[in-house]
């Protein structure tokens, strides 16, 4: 069996006396995406600010491509350069345009060229249908465009592995498809990705497993027909019938 | 604001159709708008002529005023010195240039020191709070004083006594305190999220700090930055007290010579010369960074 690109084996983390995660073991193998489900607050978050090395664990052992990134002596800055991670409220650098949000890591991270760096970020801009905003400032586009445009800025590192925090949270209902069929397109070229999300009818699709979080635990562990339409732990059925009732699924 | 809603109004009408005529109704609430302005505009000219007319006609009908306007006023007098005053005041212009690049290096390298959290930084990160500390809450001319004459009282060789040395070296040690406070607070304002962002990038922190955080924190802090920069300015004239024939000096001079003040009126409006247009400009800046904060909204 081919190493996972993410593995985590029995993740603790806590807030002082605050246990947000604990016991978290999941494989995440190259190409697939898995899907963490559950109540605000359930710890969706912390999990992938935690992969990402943007907090401390207090337990376990995360690994990417079989080398434990948890340890302390490794370097931060090298491995998240292996990972692109987008944020619910974009976090665009608003001095910046738009090409350069996009090249300023690729400059001064991998040593590009700037005449480099601009042509890779034009070819994404035209991939992903906002070439004509290359020159626009954050606050001239619209919320759905501007998380378009931090998914491209965290894709021009190449990552090994995307995570993407309730990219869509911020936004209203027409621009969240706009969002989320750019991260469609994302799964059909195999990218492989870790995704904590609201939109239910979304996860399945996008989905290879899905995990549902209950107070800092994996509840229900599993393909999306499983644990979104036949769910055996009650407290996944109940999560999903407040889903359905509030419309969203 | 009346013209600006007619023009937004008008754009509308001319996308919507061109056959939009403003109602009845909308033309009575214009007729009373501008009634309403023209009463303003009155309004705050009768008051204007009121008030600052009282103020000069108190002023002039004093019994003091004749006297007043021959020792500060005696504007004959006035220009025949004020070559004397401006050569001086060229010194307090070069004493702004030469301690304005030095503070903003210096308050720079203290706010880095002061909100950078490496731990083999702690102990300059004491100092430096230690040191703005002290030069925020000493007078600066206590510190003018004390280094313009605590220095060659030590007679240590190689050491200066040139006092515009010691006075411009005085002032960079005290504006570095304030300018360091006014920068920290800007680079304390840049959101915990754009730092998690530039990391996740892969950014190390000082690329972080010099691409992300620094810019954004300029930017808010430019206003201030302005304002002390004006401070600075008239503060230059301090140092006249060690002897540096600056524009305050300079008119000093002159005045015990004649026993008459214009020479410090004339230098009071050289130095208006300079802070008034910067104040305005700095009231522009202000204004504009206030509005592009409000447009960005929570960003």
């Amino acid at each position: 069996m081919t190493t996972p690109v993410l593995a985590i084996e029995n993740l603790r983390k806590s807030f002082g006396k605050d246990v947000v995660l604990q016991d978290i073991s999941i494989d995440v193998p190259v190409h697939t995406a898995t899907v963490f489900i559950g109540a605000s607050g359930s710890g969706k978050s912390t999990l992938l600010r935690c992969i990402n090395l943007l907090d401390g664990i207090d337990d376990g052992v995360i690994k990417l491509d079989g080398i434990e990134i948890s340890d302390p002596r490794v370097n931060s800055d090298e491995v998240r350069r292996k990972l692109g991670m987008v944020f619910q409220s974009f976090n665009l650098f608003p001095h910046m345009s738009v090409i350069e949000n996009i090249t300023l890591a690729p400059i001064r991270v991998q040593g590009l060229s700037r005449e480099q760096a601009r042509e890779q970020a034009k070819e994404l801009l035209i991939r992903f249908g906002l070439s004509d905003k290359a020159d626009q400032y954050p606050d001239r586009l619209s919320g759905g465009q501007q998380q378009r445009v931090a998914i491209i800025r965290s894709l021009a590192l190449k990552p090994r592995l995307l995570l993407l925090d309730e990219v869509t949270s911020a936004l209203d209902p027409v621009l969240v498809n706009e969002v989320l069929s750019t991260v469609r397109d994302l799964k059909h070229e195999g990218m492989t990705m870790v995704i904590a999300t609201h939109e239910m009818g979304f996860a399945k699709q996008v989905a290879d497993e899905v995990c549902f979080l209950h107070q800092g635990r994996i509840v229900e562990y599993g393909p999306p027909s499983r644990v979104l339409e036949n769910p055996t732990d009650p407290r996944t059925q109940d999560f999903l019938k407040r889903v359905h009732e509030a419309g969203r699924l | 604001m009346t013209e600006q809603e007619g023009g937004a109004a008008s754009d509308e009408g001319g996308r919507a159709s061109s056959l939009w005529k403003p109602s009845n109704l909308e033309l009575q609430r214009r007729k009373i708008r501008s009634d309403q302005n023209r009463r303003n505009i009155m309004i705050a000219t009768i008051s204007s002529f009121l008030v600052l007319g009282t103020l000069a006609a108190v002023l002039v009908t004093s019994p003091g005023w004749k006297s007043l306007t021959d020792t500060f006023f005696a504007w004959a007098y006035g220009f025949e010195i004020l070559p004397k005053v401006i050569l001086g005041f060229t010194t307090n212009i070069l004493l702004t240039v030469i301690a304005a690049s030095c503070v903003s290096v210096f308050g720079l390298i203290l706010a880095l020191t002061r909100t950078s959290r490496s731990p083999a930084l702690t102990p300059f990160r004491l100092l430096a709070t230690v040191y703005v500390d002290v030069f925020r809450g000493v007078p600066m001319l206590l510190i003018i004083l004390l280094v313009g004459f605590g220095i060659p009282a030590l007679r240590l060789p190689g050491l200066t006594r040139n006092v515009m040395v010691l006075g411009t070296t005085a002032v960079i040690i005290t504006y570095s305190a304030y300018v360091a406070e006014v920068l920290r607070s800007g680079i304390l304002t840049v959101h915990p999220s754009q730092r998690a962002a530039a990391r996740s990038l892969g950014l190390t922190n000082f690329q972080t700090l010099r691409h992300v955080v620094l810019p954004q924190a300029l930017r808010r802090v430019t206003p201030p930055l302005l304002n002390d920069l004006v401070s600075l300015i008239k503060d230059t004239g301090l140092v006249s007290i060690l002897g540096v024939t600056d524009a305050v000096r300079a008119a000093q001079i002159s005045s015990s010579r004649s026993f008459n003040y214009t020479p410090y009126v004339m230098a009071a409006l050289l130095f208006l010369l300079l802070t008034v247009p910067l104040t305005r400009f700095t009231d522009h800046t202000m204004r504009k960074a206030i509005q592009r904060q409000n447009a960005q909204g929570l960003a």
